[in-house]
């Protein structure tokens, strides 16, 4: 593996996202929809909480993920530029990692400017900083499950929709698992209950960091990515 | 031996794309590569730069085999695809840049290197321009760059020169050819021209085999025996074509004489020899002899077009 490659790669796709207006319009919409949640809930309720921010964001990735990456590598295949990639002495798995750490980046700087929701609550109440760390924590690393769930879509297909829609089916059905557990049988429910996102991501944002919440996060992001490159080698072998 | 290609075959599914080709490449040596539209070239060019798989036999570029050592290939390699995609978001420092970086040139080197191209490739007005806002000449011209940017040993070029005007075109054709001197370059094309003009040797290729393989001097050699020679005269009006005709083919190894254009006793004939004898002494004599105003008389050689059309017609057939 070579970083300078990945590095390469990543620095190239973040600056097309800032190049192009897809950063901006990511950013905006998110910040527009979470803050209307965000200012509503926080003086209706009058609690000095951030659990807005902790729970619309995954229901708002569902849409954000597959959007933000949708184009990384369809476009790629559609322009005819994965030849010029694919004849460089880079390997796909670096191709791959370069342009999902990219979209992780963009998600990093959506979710940056909600850190004035933590300072504005704040100054007005107490908050417990632990839990608001492990919020964000959890909301990296459900983004960065969404995101590489979101490439392997990308990488089935030269078309943007289809990888779009194909992204989203996935990334909803994960989410969704633990919502229809009470119609079946326990010993389904519990392992649907692993599998889905929600489970562990309740977990970290109440704190609490377990290892097996970890590994979950890791694999999932691990075999996505795996799937990715393996959807790209296939064409060159085809 | 700078590229060994051994046995190679390619199919799509149960299609037959390439069909066990075998042919060296030399350094220094500037191959063209003509063919047909689907005869397999793109698809020869794609294997060489490790895009695609062969589906059978070997390809070796400076010694390392494109599949086993693939990544060591791909650094020797410069190559310019047949559609030249290119980054339309990118300006054309920033695609070049980015090119040298994902080719492993060293970081020192770079702004050199893309200093070098620029220069080369006439692209200094253009160079903060966005690829997107280019013409198509430009863009051949970023893609050529592009394709040269880490001093390649081989370069493979799939229609370096379409798109381009004229004297574009000439300048292009400048720059493959001083190339070739230190370089293996293989290009293809459906200009014929062009192939006369820069390449050394060239590879015919129809449905997926080599029909042709050598410089351009021994395939005109080599697929036409005799010669051609145009021959227009003015004559007096009763002599008609067959009994000119009938005197023309009194001097000895001519095959065929037909007429090509008759206005005011004004008649042109194409005279075919069946082996290389230059007949065109014996013409004049005669002309001489009958009193015949000779007004024009030249040996016409084969064309490439001539032999591409002979070659990818007759295995048709």
């Amino acid at each position: 593996m070579k970083f300078t490659n990945i590095k390469y790669i990543f620095l190239k796709e973040l600056r097309s996202f800032f190049n192009s207006p897809i950063a901006y319009i990511v950013i905006v919409v998110y910040l527009i929809i979470l803050g209307w949640f965000f200012v509503s809930n926080l003086f209706i309720n009058n609690i000095s909480t951030l659990r807005t921010v902790f729970e619309m964001t995954p229901f708002l990735l569902l849409f954000f993920a597959p959007a933000m990456t949708m184009r990384l590598i369809s476009e790629e295949k559609k322009a005819g530029t994965l030849e010029l990639l694919f004849t460089k002495p880079i390997k796909e798995y670096e191709i791959v990692m370069g342009k999902f750490l990219a979209a992780w980046a963009l998600y990093f700087f959506t979710l940056l400017p909600t850190l004035c929701y933590y300072i504005t609550v704040t100054t007005l109440g107490t908050l417990d900083t632990g839990a608001v760390i492990g919020g964000y924590l959890g909301l990296l690393a459900v983004g960065a499950v969404f995101l590489s769930i979101s490439i392997f879509g990308s990488a089935l297909t030269e078309n943007q929709v289809i990888a779009f829609i194909v992204s989203l089916f996935i990334v909803f059905a994960l989410f969704m698992l633990d919502k229809v557990l009470f119609y079946l049988p326990t010993f389904l429910g519990m392992i649907l209950e692993y599998i889905s996102i929600d489970y562990h991501f309740s977990n970290i944002a109440r704190g609490v960091i377990d290892t097996r919440d970890v590994i979950y996060y890791l694999s999932m992001i691990g075999f996505s990515l795996f799937m990715a490159t393996n959807a790209l080698q296939k064409r060159r072998w085809a | 031996m700078s590229i060994l290609v051994n046995k190679l075959s390619k199919f799509y599914g149960k299609a037959k794309a390439v069909d066990n080709i075998s042919f060296e490449v030399h350094s220094g040596e500037i191959l063209g590569f003509l063919g047909p539209n689907g005869a397999g070239k793109t698809t020869t060019m794609r294997i060489i730069t490790c895009y695609l798989s062969p589906s059978g036999g070997s390809i070796q570029v400076e010694g390392h085999d494109v599949h086993s050592d693939s990544l060591a290939v791909r650094k020797l390699v410069g190559y310019l695809p047949e559609q030249n995609p290119l980054y339309h978001d990118m300006n054309v420092l920033e695609y070049l840049e980015y090119t040298a970086q994902l080719q492993g040139v060293p970081k020192p080197l770079i702004p050199r290197r893309m200093r070098e191209m620029v220069d080369a490739c006439g692209l200094s007005e253009m160079k903060h321009k966005d690829i997107g806002h280019l013409s198509k000449g430009y863009r051949q011209r970023v893609g050529l760059a592009a394709a040269m940017i880490h001093d390649p040993k081989v370069l493979i070029l799939d229609e370096p020169t379409s798109g381009l005007d004229p004297n574009q075109i000439v300048e292009i054709r400048g720059l493959i050819q001083a190339l070739g001197k230190q370089k293996t370059v293989i290009l293809s094309t459906h200009i014929l021209p062009e192939v006369q003009a820069t390449c050394n040797r060239v590879i015919i290729i129809n449905r997926g085999k080599i029909v042709a393989d050598g410089p351009i001097e021994d395939l005109q050699r080599s697929l036409h025996g005799g010669e051609k020679v145009i021959l227009e005269v003015e004559v007096p009006a009763d002599q008609s074509f067959d009994l000119i005709s009938v005197q023309v083919k009194n001097i000895p190894s001519i095959e065929t004489v037909s007429l090509i254009d008759e206005r005011n006793g004004i008649k042109k004939f194409s005279i075919e020899t069946a082996d290389a004898t230059d007949i065109r002494k014996d013409l004049f004599q005669l002309c001489i002899q009958k009193g015949w105003d000779l007004l024009e008389l030249h040996r016409v050689q084969t064309s490439l077009e001539d032999i591409f059309r002979q070659l990818t017609t007759d295995s048709v057939k």
